[in-house]
């Protein structure tokens, strides 16, 4: 006898426990692949899974095995050209006592355990221990964010969401409390009837007992008109639509493209950029980034113009801080959204201009501002830009910070430096 | 042959549940009426590779209990799946009753009509059949014992947290292949019993070890006036999971139960170990046998038999020692070599057979293979029934490694003077004893500082592999609490000595 029976249907996700069990106990060595995966990948593919190696010594199980040395025999299949008593040198380090036991185990090294993890992992394991500054400030942002929430019990509503636990108790009150008087008055003479059986027969008694008998007959037919369901019974689950409250943000990247920036700075710059995008993209539902470019004047780009076209001429930072805050004032009041702000440059500026910069900045920028990095590309000594920007970093220290890069290896450090999260910021 | 033919079962690759129940039906007149098969009632589990996968990493048991090593197993199993490095086998067949097999959705007619003769009729009898099976495990009450264990666990990791247990686990599986007596008989799990009894067990379990560890020797005077030598255990234990558990000191009683649960399990899966040649070789002669037979009636087609021989002359291929896909002898093509020997043997015997095995040359085939079957494991059924034809058909050959010398040694070859070393010594290669380092408990030390010492037994002067059995040993103290040794005895005498914490090596 034979029972065949589809399973396909079952859930398929028996493991995931196990799974993010074994994660879990491996945290220390996934974290290092990602944030080696970090440095090495281009810019385009950060939000792939990732392949993760552990060495196989650090999560094996351990059993008692043999070790090499002592005799031992072991039989093979496919002998060619042996005879018995043939002797074969060994070959040199004395590891061939297993034979070819372990040589089919080509491909992979066999001292790395290799497996993957998906896109939401590994950011999961890029960002762990993060957090943005100055976090919330939500707004509740028109149609599309609506929550439906249980509402309570009514008593008119849709015959999908009627209430059957709820209405049958209704109903039971129901007979109950229309029932009561009429119950009463039949246990009474049920009661009675019951005394006279209990008597003498005697016409009084006979006649007594039929006058009874139709009387409890009626009685009981009034209980049972009381219908066993009725429409003032029924109750309806209720669902009220809330309104959510929406968490979004805007990113303001700003570049120096003046011709001392190269090529390999606008990527470490992409680069920061990039991270500090997908960061926000975890934390808000809603992101949106403003390119803002400049030389001597500034000028909002689209990304491809951003990080790809080449200009030449002088710096002047300040203009790109302007800029900046006219779009705030134009597009994004400040009330309704979350404003980040990442500056990279080479440093250099007009000396003039530096002074100004540190102080729109700090007075009318960071005002408005959740947080604002400034990162430096540039791999030698600093510039007037820096040294104003330090006395900023002074005095707003919980909303700006800054840092420098010189080359891709620092990035993810730095970033980690800037949003790690604080235990107070108060 | 055309579709129209009334007798045939399907035709064309693709499968629905009637064909399935049909091809069922048919294989199972053959197993039962014709060839006298017993076997538990079949339940055939479709499903997804998904599932497949799962079902993988927690060694094929549709419930288990939760710990990262099955999700190490599961995460290694779906990366290689998903880079096309390996395929997922075809099925896999669980020891209970009903017997569960499990088809991939994926597969052709052709296939799951194999897994179904192949799971459903030959593991099935083989593990209602074979004498291991019969004295070790209990197959219709381990699925329910697998539940109380997932439920057990999991309460334990309400209650102590999911890290104690984890660790309390870790252990257990690192000592797990010495969960086993190897020669008294168990008494079989059964999982109503095991929830009913296992509260009193846990008083009455951690009222004996304190008993043994009581310190005062006032309270004990029995003990006092022992003889200071006598050693406790008295005699050396090989089952040191089952003498942690009634005897490490320290263990809270819910850790006593969880090394219980990984004892049952590895006590389980313990004949599955000793019988693989067996257990496959058994499936695949019956699969071979029930499909060509169903073609001999006219039930299935020509390109049903091609695909299946095509798939079966894979599963029962041997690379030569020298291929770069060599990894050890194939279970499946020993042993389903040696059960068509047998049959062979019986069938049309030469004189060479006659001389070698007079007993079943010429006999009833049937009942021979049923003999076979039932009464024996790895290491005696090679040593009964390996022919020297099939040494010669393998072209076997056996080398000799000593560290003591600078060369292997080829000791014997397929040739008349080696056919009885070569069994034997292949015979030796299956035997669990001694292939796994023979550990023994030797003594605790009951009144001095509670130290435990295990003894390994060298064979053949072989070693342990000494990192490995260091951290088992960490393994080992954490479960006894107190200092813990391990002597490798070779000839005799103590020849080195391991120790956890190490600091205190002498």
């Amino acid at each position: 006898m034979s029972y065949i029976i589809d399973r396909r249907l079952n859930g398929k996700n028996k493991s995931t426990v196990n799974r993010q069990r074994f994660l879990e106990r491996y945290r220390r060595h996934i974290r290092e692949a990602v944030n080696e995966a970090v440095g090495r990948r281009s810019i385009t593919d950060m939000e792939q899974g990732e392949r993760i190696s552990i060495p196989e010594k650090d999560l094996s199980e351990p059993r008692f095995h043999h070790g090499s040395g002592g005799r031992r025999n072991v039989v093979h299949p496919g002998n060619r050209e042996f005879q018995a008593g043939d002797r074969v040198k060994k070959p040199s380090g004395g590891e061939g006592g297993a034979g070819g036991r372990d040589a089919s185990d080509s491909g992979e090294g066999a001292d790395e355990f290799a497996f993957e993890i998906d896109q939401r992992e590994f950011l999961n394991f890029l960002f762990e221990d993060l957090e943005l500054p100055n976090l919330i400030k939500r707004h509740l942002e028109g149609s599309r964010s609506f929550h439906r929430r249980h509402g309570g019990i009514v008593s008119h509503g849709l015959p999908a969401k009627i209430n059957i636990v709820r209405s049958m108790r209704q109903a039971s009150m129901r007979r109950r409390a229309l029932t009561a008087a009429s119950r009463r008055r039949l246990r009474l003479l049920e009661e009675e009837r019951d005394a006279l059986l209990g008597q003498d027969q005697s016409p009084e008694r006979n006649e007594r007992l039929n006058d009874l008998d139709t009387q409890i007959d009626r009685v009981r037919r009034r209980i049972e008109r009381i219908p066993f369901l009725d429409e003032v019974d029924l109750r309806f689950n209720h669902h009220v639509k809330v309104p959510v409250p929406v968490s979004r943000a805007v990113m303001f990247c700003i570049m120096d493209v003046s011709g001392s920036m190269n090529q390999d700075m606008k990527d470490l710059a992409k680069r920061f950029f990039l991270l500090l995008y997908l960061f926000l993209q975890r934390n808000y539902e809603h992101t949106e980034v403003v390119f803002i470019r400049h030389h001597t004047s500034a000028k909002e780009v689209n990304e491809e113009e951003f990080f790809y076209s080449r200009e030449t001429g002088g710096t002047i930072v300040s203009s790109a801080l302007k800029l900046t805050l006219d779009t705030i004032k134009a597009r994004y009041p400040v009330e309704e959204w979350n404003l980040y702000g990442a500056q990279a440059s080479d440093g250099d500026n007009w000396n003039d201009d530096s002074p100004g910069c540190a102080a729109l900045l700090e007075k009318e920028l960071l005002p408005r501002m959740q947080h604002f990095s400034y990162v430096e590309v540039m791999p030698r000594s600093h510039q007037a830009l820096w040294e104003h920007y330090q006395s900023v970093q002074e005095r707003c220290g919980d909303v700006f910070s800054m840092a420098q890069i010189d080359d891709p290896g620092d990035i993810y450090p730095v970033f980690r430096r800037l949003f790690k999260k604080r235990m107070e910021v108060a | 042959m055309t579709v129209a033919d009334s007798k045939l079962i399907s035709s064309g690759s693709d499968w629905d549940f009637e064909t399935l129940a049909e091809y069922d039906q048919a294989i199972a007149e053959l197993a039962h009426g014709k060839f006298g098969l017993d076997t538990y009632p079949n339940q055939i589990e479709v499903i997804s590779s998904e599932q497949m996968m799962d079902a993988y990493s927690s060694v094929g048991m549709p419930v288990g209990y939760n710990h990262w090593s099955f999700g190490k197993q599961f995460v290694e199993v779906e990366s290689r799946y998903r880079r096309g490095q390996m395929g997922l086998a075809y099925e896999i067949v669980i020891n209970s009753n009903p017997c569960i097999a499990y088809l991939m959705e994926e597969n052709t007619i052709t296939m799951q009509a194999l897994v179904i003769a192949h799971a459903g009729y030959g593991h099935n009898s083989f593990f209602k059949g074979n004498y291991l099976f019969k004295t070790w495990t209990d197959a219709s009450a381990i699925i329910d014992y697998l539940v109380f264990a997932r439920h057990y666990l999991a309460e334990c990791e309400q209650r102590h947290g999911v890290t104690a247990v984890e660790e309390t686990l870790d252990s257990c599986h690192a000592l797990m292949n010495y969960g086993v007596d190897r020669y008294k008989r168990p008494t079989p799990i059964s999982a109503h019993e095991e929830k009913r009894r296992q509260r009193d067990r846990e008083e009455a379990l951690q009222r004996q070890v304190s008993e043994l560890w009581k310190t005062f020797p006032d309270m004990q005077p029995m003990v006092q006036r022992r003889e200071p030598s006598r050693r406790f255990p008295t005699e050396p234990q090989e089952n040191l999971l089952y003498f942690l558990e009634k005897n490490a000191p320290l263990l809270e009683p819910w850790q006593r139960e969880v090394i219980r649960i990984v004892r049952k399990m590895a006590q389980y899966f313990y004949p599955q170990r000793q019988t693989q040649v067996m257990n496959e070789g058994w499936a695949t002669f019956w699969h071979y046998t029930l499909l060509n037979e169903l073609y001999d009636q006219g039930r299935v087609d020509d390109g049903f038999m091609l695909e299946f021989l095509q798939n079966h002359s894979q599963v029962i291929y041997q690379p030569p020692f020298d291929s770069p896909y060599y990894s050890g002898i194939n279970p499946y093509a020993l042993g389903f070599a040696m059960f068509h020997d047998i049959r062979r043997i019986c069938e049309a015997p030469t004189d060479e057979d006659r001389q070698w095995f007079p007993d079943i040359a010429g006999s009833d085939w049937l009942a021979t293979l049923k003999f076979a079957m039932e009464s024996f494991k790895d290491e005696s059924f090679i040593q009964q029934f390996l022919s020297p034809r099939l040494i010669r058909e393998f072209k076997l050959f056996s080398l000799m490694d000593d560290s003591e010398r600078d060369y292997i040694e080829i000791n014997a070859i397929h040739n008349e003077p080696g056919y009885q070393a070569i069994r034997n010594r292949l015979s030796e290669q299956y035997n669990l004893s001694i292939q796994e380092p023979n550990i023994q408990v030797y003594s605790a030390d009951v009144r001095g500082d509670r130290s435990l010492t295990l003894q390994h037994l060298r064979q053949h002067h072989r070693p342990l592999e000494a990192d490995t059995a260091q951290e088992v040993l960490r393994h080992l103290h954490r479960l006894w609490g107190f200092d813990v040794h391990l002597e490798s005895v070779d000839n005799g005498s103590v020849v080195e000595r391991l120790s956890i914490p190490s600091h205190r090596l002498d």
